[in-house]
């Protein structure tokens, strides 16, 4: 109980509530069988990701997971989805089948257990931690010495781009 | 449980508890799902995976900046790469009339 109300006044909790919320969501997308509400799910995650990214400094990637997964990828794919769908094969058209799920949920919790032992046994050097970080200096860092590699990002997003309407544009 | 309560009082544990974690329900599900979206979600939730562990050791980097700016640039591969996979997928359901990547069997048309 002591422990518990130590970590709701650290802010900890909010956190963990953050942690339960992203796992859930992917969870959600896991084990959905309809594609829309699997989307949804992942929704949920994203915000999850975001609010984990608030906790560990990081402000303005914080907002950019909401505006780049949120209001990008993830309205692309729903788009994708909705156009992809088959009405015309039947009622359930956005259904989902999963292979071998016992299989893969036990292959699920392996994978999870064997990372968390790694973690647990590894020791991290968390000597030198910064004070504060400003969402200035990661402006600056990004206007001088990232700024090629930003630029290279750039042109690579505006390739993908038309790239993509290239593909999906009607031959005939 | 007390060593997991004594590794949540160290700082980093907890980010990359969450990170495994989401990066095996990632992998998961890119390999369970036949459905070649679901598996561009799978791959969307590994790199979100990656870029908490980014975001989180770069608290204690000594320039804090350059985790996160990784993280900025993991995002915008992403979406870059989104948006041409769901082009390619569409091409794929107008010849296949599905998405099954079990359907996937022949180069020529």
């Amino acid at each position: 109980m002591e422990i518990v109300i130590r970590e709701l006044l650290n802010g900890n909790v909010i956190f963990w509530i953050f942690c339960l919320i992203t796992i859930g969501g992917a969870a959600y997308v896991l084990f959905s069988k309809n594609v829309l509400y699997a989307s949804y799910g992942l929704l949920v995650s994203f915000l999850g990701v975001a609010g984990i990214f608030v906790f560990a400094g990081g402000e303005f990637v914080s907002a950019a997971q909401i505006m780049i997964y949120i209001g990008g990828i993830l309205v692309l794919l729903i788009f994708g989805i909705m156009l992809s769908s088959n009405k015309k094969a039947g009622k359930n058209y956005l259904k989902i089948e999963n292979v071998d799920m016992p299989l893969s949920l036990g292959y699920a919790v392996g994978l999870s257990l064997i990372i968390i032992l790694l973690i647990v046994k590894t020791k991290f050097d968390t000597a030198n931690l910064k004070p504060l970080q400003h969402i200035k200096n990661l402006g600056y860092d990004l206007m001088t010495d990232s700024v090629l590699v930003l630029e290279i990002v750039g042109v690579l997003l505006l390739m993908a781009l038309i790239g993509a309407t290239f593909i999906a544009k009607n031959d005939e | 449980m007390p060593l997991l309560l004594q590794k949540t009082m160290n700082d980093i544990f907890p980010y990359l508890l969450v990170g495994g974690i989401l990066f095996a329900i990632g992998l998961t599900i890119l390999m369970t799902k036949k459905n070649l979206i679901l598996m561009l979600m799978g791959i969307e939730l590994m790199l979100n995976a990656v870029n908490i562990n980014f975001v989180a050791f770069s608290k204690y980097d000594k320039i804090p900046e350059h985790g996160q700016i990784f993280a900025l640039f993991v995002m915008m591969v992403a979406a870059s790469e989104v948006a041409v996979g769901l082009a390619i997928i569409l091409k794929i359901k107008k010849h296949y009339e599905n998405i099954n990547p079990e359907n996937l069997n022949e180069l020529k048309n």
